[in-house]
């Protein structure tokens, strides 16, 4: 039978993934995006189990608001990388360091 | 009403001249102030009249603070001491005003010194009149004020500015010990009412204080000597008397009405006030009468060598002062209020005196260009000479009585400092003697100089230039001889009259308190008025008050060569003299300087590198090494602060298993 | 044969999961960043499938339409429009792989302990009971999004509504050069601007 642990357990494992894929891949933004979205799926993994197993809606309400909000996040983290992309014709996150104090 | 008219009427007065200085006649700018005055005399006499017969009257007049458990309040105080000294204010004050009229004829800021002085009248009335020890503090803090501007009133003088600013800083000294003991008072006694606190003076004797950890004194031992420092600044007693010397930069009446007759006698009549309490602290006594006798002695060998009249006078004034505050060391409070009393009205004559001979010879000051001025001034020499006579003592005047009542007091104390005290107030009446005998025998006295109309008239070119002598003399006119004549009546006579009730009799009764056996009490010091003046034309004081006018007589009008003849054997003694025992050159070469310096070490040291170099600037300094530390955290990859964010993560989560379980 | 329906779930479950995993390092580890998006698809993919067996219909759909359909398309889109070389995508990998697998573990284990660690008062391994909707998940949602959360649906809306006006504004480019219509001011033109009346002779024809 599928219990709680084993979605919790299968979040965590997602969850560590993108983490390790943050500090694996050093190139690109792009992918840095995409393990930011597998980090918002594992948490949102979590809202579903939770909501499944307490027989609450509100933990999928939580998910919508969460998939809005990454979609917008999506969005606009695209639109700052085409513009980042056409200024310095690279995706390199090594370059990106004007935040330099 | 007429109790706080006495007040009201020199304030209401002095503000409207201050006010109108610019658009009232003249008539009034002089006739506003002296009418105030003499109505605040002639109410002040009839208070006084009253407490004769009855009982003393309080007035409440409105509550000013309430802090904390401390109520404050301005109330008048009316008994016999302070009715007393109302009169000799507003009576001596009236006697100036008048002066001043002719004085300040010619002075621009005729109305600035009207208003001026019945501001002062009316702040000393307040000091004289407070029924607790705030309102003595701002009547004190207000005739310092006076004081101030008066003496700075010619202030285009740069030796008037700093000769007032020399007395207000002096007067600092004395004040914050003034404050002190006020607020020790207040905290030992919790109420600053006059007559709350001496009831309780004597469970106050009996307690402590700490004044530091593990050290405490009697409560009352230093409250009284706080308020005795008070009254040294304001009294001018050594080692605070230097500011009044050179407090005669003012005009003369200022220095007959503020430096001798009423506002350094504040002092005095604050220690008498405070009698309740200096009673139950020998200490302090003690203290009064130490500094009281030796200002009294050194003071007047002073006076024996200056070469200003009015600082002649003004020397004196701090030897008599020193005489009334050694009667109060000896608890005799009655003697030494009724020598402020008598000094008050002869020592205002001899400054107005002296203040009509250097009207009358265009300013000029020094005495060595005086001389045979008794043909031509004969009201002036009569009461000058009336006047000195009285500051000798010769039995009869009024200063007599008083002194030597004095004497005889400080005389019967006990012990070395008893001792001490009554050889110093000795000798000091021979020192006295000889310096007055030498001012009246050289400024009246002998042919006149040669040279005073050379510079008189070089300083006045519109006066016209006589042969020799003093040709033309500035007339002075009745509006300055009418005070000289009113002030030279009591001071020849009035001790007849008030000898015996008030030194010989109880009239101060409740306002002054003796402890049994704690001074002499007013009948044992002789059996009538008379009786003691007999008395004293055989007493030691009177053959040495002989003596020391016949030295003055013999060196500085018969045999003025023998003083040059003696100068090598004097020239030491007489230099320090002349300096004043070095007071003011210790406090300009070592006290300012040193000042100075300190104030200049703080400012580069304390303020410059510790406050501006290492707190403000090094605050600033620590922020930015700190901010450059952390820069070097902000790399501006984004895996670093990845990185910190999943470590914090991390650690989070640790904190949460390990920990909150 | 009940055995097997009763574990049916469960199987499914197991075998997604697997493939969730997989594909989920597949997206770390991909050469070509077009095969990471592709695996983040699947993972998506796979995720609505497993959340449709914990009755979340509606959002394994909106992942699928929502998420499949339009935000991994536009992240393909953008993928291939710029044009990044693979190879100098991996650089680096091996250098960090061991960090990144360290941290990845030590988070995983922490997140794994504290459920297995931590003793919350749950029935863990028991089955939920009831169901938590009777009418259909989206009716149930959709009555809760509109009643109890109608103001952060609002705020929701608000904040797509500026996500696009901000992405719009962040790649809008002004390109010199370009022949535009200019409406205004062919609105606010005036006749003496285009017309000009000479005044002439009369000219006889030659």
């Amino acid at each position: 039978m599928i219990g709680l642990p084993h979605l919790l357990t299968l979040s965590a494992v997602l969850f560590a993934i993108a983490v390790c894929g943050i500090f694996i891949n050093r190139r690109s933004v792009i992918l840095l995006l995409m393990c930011v979205e597998l980090l918002l799926l594992a948490v949102n993994f979590n809202f579903v189990a939770f909501a499944w197993y307490l027989g609450d809606l509100a933990g999928q309400v939580f998910v919508f608001f969460i998939l809005t909000v990454a979609a917008a996040e999506a969005a606009i983290g695209l639109a700052i990388l085409v513009v980042l992309f056409r200024n310095r014709i690279s995706v390199n996150v090594d370059e990106f360091r004007l935040l330099k104090g | 009403m007429r109790h706080e008219a006495i007040l009201l009427a020199p304030l209401c007065a002095a503000l409207l001249v201050a006010l109108g200085c610019r658009v009232l006649p003249r008539a009034l700018m002089h006739g506003l102030p002296i009418a105030a005055v003499a109505a605040s005399a002639l109410l002040s006499t009839w208070a006084l009249a009253d407490q004769i017969g009855g009982a003393p009257v309080a007035v409440k007049l409105f509550d000013w603070l309430s802090i904390g458990g401390l109520d404050l309040s301005f109330g008048l105080l009316i008994d016999r001491l302070s009715a007393l000294m109302m009169c000799v204010v507003t009576w001596v004050s009236l006697a100036v005003h008048v002066y001043t009229v002719r004085y300040m004829r010619d002075d621009p800021g005729y109305a600035r010194f009207f208003a001026l002085i019945s501001f002062f009248t009316a702040a000393m009335l307040l000091l004289v009149m407070a029924d607790n020890f705030m309102q003595l503090f701002v009547g004190w803090e207000a005739v310092g004020l006076a004081s101030y501007l008066l003496i700075g009133f010619w202030f285009k003088r740069p030796s008037a500015n700093f000769a007032s600013l020399k007395a207000f800083l002096v007067n600092r000294i004395g004040d914050l010990g003034l404050l002190l003991g006020i607020g020790l008072i207040a905290g030992a006694a919790g109420t600053l009412d006059y007559a709350e606190v001496f009831a309780g003076a004597g469970p106050l004797a009996a307690r402590e204080i700490t004044v530091w950890p593990g050290i405490s004194w009697p409560a009352l031992d230093l409250g009284c000597a706080l308020l005795f420092v008070g009254a040294m600044g304001k009294s001018a007693q050594m080692p605070l008397h230097i500011w009044l010397p050179d407090s005669m930069e003012g005009p003369t009446p200022i220095s007959a009405l503020i430096h001798a007759a009423t506002m350094v006698t504040a002092g005095v009549f604050m220690v008498a006030r405070m009698s309740p309490l200096f009673e139950h602290s020998q200490l302090a006594l003690s203290m009064v009468l130490a500094v009281g006798a030796t200002t009294a002695l050194a003071t007047g060998l002073v006076a024996m060598v200056q070469q200003d009249i009015k600082r002649i006078v003004a020397w004196s004034t701090l030897s008599q002062l020193g005489y009334m505050m050694a009667g109060l060391g000896v608890s005799a409070y009655s003697v030494a209020i009724y020598h402020l009393f008598t000094h008050a009205f002869f020592k205002a004559l001899l400054f107005l005196a002296a203040g009509a001979v250097i009207v009358a010879l265009h300013h000029q000051q020094d005495i060595r260009r005086m001389g045979g001025l008794r043909r031509r001034m004969p009201i002036t020499y009569a009461t000058a000479l009336i006047g000195g006579l009285a500051l000798v003592g010769i039995p009869g005047t009024a200063g007599f009585f008083s002194k030597d009542a004095l004497i005889t007091a400080v005389s019967r104390a006990d012990g070395p400092l008893g001792a001490y005290a009554g050889w110093c107030l000795l000798l000091g009446v021979a020192a006295t003697a000889f310096y007055t005998a030498r001012l009246l025998l050289v400024v009246f006295h002998g042919e006149p100089r040669e040279g005073i109309l050379s510079s008189a008239s070089a300083a006045r070119p519109r006066s016209s230039s006589g042969s020799a002598g003093h040709a033309s003399l500035e007339p002075v006119g009745p509006w300055m001889l009418a005070p000289l004549v009113f002030l030279a009546v009591p001071s020849l006579l009035i001790g007849w009259f008030t000898f015996a009730p008030v030194v010989l009799g109880d009239y101060f009764g409740g306002s002054i308190v003796n402890l049994p056996g704690g001074g002499p009490g007013g009948g044992d010091l002789s059996q009538g008025t008379l009786d003691f003046f007999l008395h004293g034309l055989y007493s030691p004081v009177f053959l040495l008050a002989l003596l020391g006018g016949a030295a003055a007589w013999v060196f500085c009008h018969w045999r003025p060569q023998w003083s040059e003849r003696a100068d090598p054997f004097l020239r030491g003694p007489a230099r320090a003299l002349a300096l004043g025992y070095g007071f003011d050159r210790l406090v300009e070469r070592a006290l300012i300087p040193g000042t100075r310096g300190a104030a200049r070490s703080a400012a580069d040291q304390a303020d410059s590198r510790f406050i501006d170099g290492l707190l403000v600037n090094g605050l600033a300094r620590a922020v930015r090494w700190g901010s450059g530390m952390m820069r070097r955290l902000q790399t501006g990859l984004l895996y670093h602060y990845a990185f910190v964010m999943v470590t914090a993560i991390c650690l989070l989560i640790a904190w949460v298993v390990l920990v909150l379980d | 044969m009940q055995l097997l329906v009763d574990w049916f779930p469960f199987i499914l479950f197991s075998g997604w999961s697997g493939m969730l995993i997989a594909s989920a390092l597949g997206v770390i580890l991909a050469r070509n960043p077009v095969h990471s998006v592709l695996f983040l698809v699947l993972c998506f993919v796979i995720s609505a499938a497993i959340w449709l067996l914990l009755h979340a219909e509606f959002l394994a759909v909106a992942l699928v339409l929502v998420y499949v359909g339009a935000v991994m398309v536009l992240l393909l889109f953008v993928v291939m429009m710029l044009d990044i070389k693979a190879e100098r995508m991996r650089e680096g990998l091996v250098r960090y792989a061991p960090f990144g697998v360290l941290v990845g573990l030590l988070l995983a284990a922490q997140l794994a302990s504290v459920w297995w660690l931590r003793d919350s008062g749950m029935e863990l391994l028991a089955q939920p009971q009831t169901p938590y909707f009777s009418e259909g998940n989206t009716r149930a949602l959709g009555e809760l999004l509109y009643t109890e959360h109608l103001y952060a649906f609002e705020i929701a809306g608000y904040i797509l509504l500026l996500a696009i006006v901000g992405a719009i504004t962040l790649t809008l480019r002004r390109r010199g050069g370009l022949r535009v219509q200019q409406v205004s001011e062919q609105v606010a033109v005036r006749p003496e601007d285009r017309v000009r009346l000479v005044k002439m002779k009369a000219e006889r024809p030659e």
